[in-house]
């Protein structure tokens, strides 16, 4: 084990905690502004109950994600200066602007929306809401922006072996740009249908059948059985942009060795990389070639092509990106197959919430996560297939790499995974404890037992 | 426009120092008094501890976002010097997030997690404050020293440690004095008054030890006519640390008066020790290895920075006034309601 191997796990292990908390901040803050929307429109209590209920969560998670998020801006410079070094001139003024137009905005407006309610009048509060709310976008869309630069670099040139900017729109805009800021986007959306949809139906089981568990109940599932066809769609868009400017990351996505015609969508195999090949193949016949070139006959790049003469490896480690992408895509079956299921009972027997069955409610409190696993497993596929570069083209991961010794890496390495062991532990106790306290309160909330009695407050 | 202030490979590295410089300061006064409340939290009963909270629990994000202002500015305007401090500083770093990320998060669950779990986050909560207060005072120790490590600099970065942590301490007890009352308000001005001298320490082991270790700084501060130049810094601050003192001995006054005024000299007296340091240690960015303008990123991409900068500041400093006005005076409890 060497330095850069410790360095990129502990950099993956923060991202990866990391984006689990703006994955639910970036659309729970758009699903609260549309909460208080609907309360100020109508007066009903139940919107801003279910307000008050996922502000909970969202300053939770906010606070996971913003202190997650300062240790990744050090972790430039401890493990990775060669990273800035070179391509500083184009990822110092994004980062930057995500600091200046979305870290404050939201910052400050957080302390407002949270503690403020009755502090200052309805419309501050609604617009604190709707600006950590955008804040939380913004910040998506910069980060992306460098994300996206670095898989499919453009409107620069190198002096030195250092990248200077000449276009800052084609930066901005680069080619694949687009489709990942709407494919994340959409898969905030969905985490955060799925995290409420589950938490409701954890709420609803436990008995607090209250209008605002209602409504979050129906909003998640209706959110998500909308969303997710939307993501399907835009993920194939996002495949094909990948298959135009990193054919080796699909390559490995799609396990295939050769280049050639007919190839085969495969649905499980282990591939070997020292041996070249798939063991236990089961695939259906064509069915990359007619997904990425919707021809049966097809050629589909393969592995071998991103070999030099001289045996070096151009192309990314094939088996971790052969497995996420499937269980990216899995997830996301699930996904359609549970909203689907839930909206369509819904719709035909015309009883709202009440006419799901209890083991569809049940299947929901798992499916709680699912918006992480599948986002999670999408980063992977897409992080792990830009290996060996750092910056397609430009630069090696090797290359960027601190000269820090591999014990004191793996030190804090150790260090950081106790630490995130034990908040996502906290984390997800408390979400659970958030929701089954308000449901030990079934009594008061049912409308069937018509009590008055007032939930307790925070 | 690049031109405007003459030679952009000048005026660019120094408007970013002077723009890094200005976000540390605000961060060290404003997370300072955060992670001093922090510090303080075991000597607090337990209903002490929640209108402590509430006394930092709007500001303590946004004031934080200093920090990440600061680094980023160091990331995207000085990357080489970025790389050699960080690697340089590589775990007291890691301390220090492990640190923020404690104190940042316990906010949040001691007050939403179970009951029985509320001690153990009331201690992250302290632990977090304390592991970041003393990295940082660790890493200012190393950096005054040229991020060279032999015994006497690390036992230098130790005294800097606890001098820093003191003096967030102290800082912390001046905030409490403002927006508390009673047996808190009580508390918190007996703790400024110990701490107090604390702060005379910290600053007197820095402003000794630095022109010590570096010829260039003790010229800068002894040559004619700086010396006369540069004469109002010390004794500016020592008339701070007086009335602080004379102050504190009175408070609490009538009718709380005045409560506002220690944390006000505390800002200023912190801002009269940065400005020095600042002074001593230009134009490096790295202590005599390496100068803002040799470390500076390319004339282009700073300018599109500056740009921004100045559109989005004056906004920044518009609505964290507009935050602090809404939650003026005494800290009452924290409610989402």
């Amino acid at each position: 084990m060497d330095t850069l191997l410790f360095s990129r796990i502990q950099f993956g292990a923060n991202i990866s905690f990391h984006i689990l908390f703006p994955t639910i901040t970036i659309a729970l803050g758009w699903m609260l502004f549309y909460f208080k929307m609907r309360y100020a429109r109508s007066g009903a209590e139940k919107w801003m109950k279910a307000y008050h209920f996922w502000v909970k969560i969202f300053a939770l998670s906010f606070a996971m994600g913003v202190v997650s998020g300062i240790t990744m801006s050090f972790q430039f410079g401890t493990n990775w200066p060669g990273f800035m070094e070179t391509v500083g001139n184009i990822a110092g003024p994004l980062l930057a602007y995500e600091v200046l137009t979305a870290f404050f905005l939201e910052a400050v407006f957080l302390g407002i929306m949270l503690f403020g309610f009755s502090k200052v009048p309805g419309w501050l509060h609604t617009l604190a809401t709707f600006l950590v709310a955008f804040g939380t976008t913004m910040s998506a869309f910069w980060i992306i922006v460098l994300s996206s630069w670095m898989h499919t670099p453009a409107g620069y040139e190198m002096r030195e072996g250092v990248a200077h900017a000449t276009d800052w729109l084609a930066i901005i805009f680069n080619p694949s740009m687009p489709y990942r800021l709407t494919h994340m986007l959409l898969a905030s959306g969905l985490t955060v249908a799925f995290l409420m949809a589950g938490l409701s139906a954890y709420r609803w089981l436990r008995g607090n059948r209250s209008g605002e568990v209602r409504l979050s109940l129906v909003t998640g599932l209706s959110l998500g059985a909308l969303l997710i066809p939307v993501q399907i769609l835009i993920g194939d868009m996002h495949g094909l942009n990948t298959l135009e400017h990193q054919p080796a990351k699909v390559a490995a996505m799609e396990g295939n060795w050769e280049t050639q015609g007919n190839v085969p969508l495969l649905l499980f195999a282990l591939p070997d990389e020292e041996a070249r090949e798939n063991r236990f193949e089961i695939g259906i016949p064509n069915g990359a070639s007619l997904i990425l070139k919707h021809k049966a006959d097809g050629v589909v790049p393969g592995l071998n092509e991103f070999v030099t003469e001289d045996g070096e490896v151009l192309h990314p480690p094939v088996a971790p990106v052969f497995f996420s992408f499937r269980v990216m895509v899995g997830t996301g079956m699930a996904m359609l197959a549970l909203s689907w299921a839930a909206v369509g009972l819904m719709a035909w027997r015309r009883r709202g919430a009440d006419a799901l069955p209890k083991p569809m409610l049940w299947a929901m409190v798992p499916m709680a996560f699912s918006g992480w696993v599948a986002t999670l497993a999408g980063w992977y596929t897409t992080e792990i297939g830009r290996q060996p570069w750092l910056v397609t083209g430009l630069m090696t991961t090797e290359q960027a790499v601190a000269d820090v010794p591999a014990p004191m890496v793996a030190s804090t390495l150790a260090l950081y995974l106790v630490v995130y062991a034990v908040l996502l532990v906290a984390y997800v106790g408390v979400l659970f404890y958030l929701a089954g306290k308000s449901g030990e309160t079934a009594a008061a909330t049912d409308p069937r037992r018509a009590s008055t009695k007032a939930l307790p407050a925070e | 426009m690049i031109d405007l202030f003459g030679p952009p490979e000048i005026w660019l590295p120094l408007a970013f120092a002077t723009l890094m410089g200005v976000s540390i300061l605000v961060y060290v006064c404003l997370d300072g008094y955060d992670l001093g409340v922090g510090a303080l939290f075991p000597f607090a009963e337990d209903d002490e501890k929640d209108r402590m909270i509430a006394s930092i629990g709007p500001f303590w994000d946004a004031n934080e976002t200093w920090l990440v202002l600061a680094i980023g500015i160091l990331l995207v305007a000085f990357p080489t010097a970025h790389g050699m401090i960080l690697t340089a500083l590589y775990l007291p770093v890691a301390i220090m997030l492990v640190g923020l990320i404690l104190r940042g998060v316990a906010f949040d669950f001691r007050a939403k997690a179970q009951a029985k779990y509320k001690p153990f986050w009331n201690r992250a909560f302290c632990a977090g404050s304390l592991m970041a207060s003393l990295s940082q005072g660790f890493m200012l120790g190393l950096y005054i020293m040229g991020l060279k490590v032999t015994a006497f600099t690390l036992g230098f970065a130790a005294l800097t440690a606890v001098a820093l942590t003191v003096a967030y301490s102290f800082i912390g007890a001046t905030w409490l004095i403002f927006k508390t009352d009673g047996a808190l308000q009580a508390k918190a001005i007996a703790q400024a008054r110990r701490g107090l001298w604390g702060v005379v320490l910290g600053l007197g082991a820095v402003s000794v030890a630095s022109p010590l270790v570096s010829p260039r700084i003790l010229e800068k501060w002894i040559s004619v006519p700086e010396v006369f130049l540069l004469a109002p810094l010390p004794l500016l601050s020592g008339a701070l640390i007086l009335t602080l003192w004379l102050l504190l001995r009175r408070m609490p006054l009538e009718k709380d008066g005045l409560s506002w005024l220690p944390f006000a000299l505390t800002v200023t007296l912190f801002t009269l020790g940065y400005l020095g340091m600042a002074y001593s240690f230009y134009p490096y960015v790295v202590p005599d290895q390496l100068t803002i303008y040799d470390a500076a990123s390319a004339p282009e991409s700073l300018l599109i920075i500056l740009v921004g900068t100045v559109f989005v500041l004056p906004m920044i400093a518009g609505y964290t006034v507009l935050s602090y006005v809404i939650f003026r005076g005494k800290a009452t409890e924290l409610r989402y309601d």
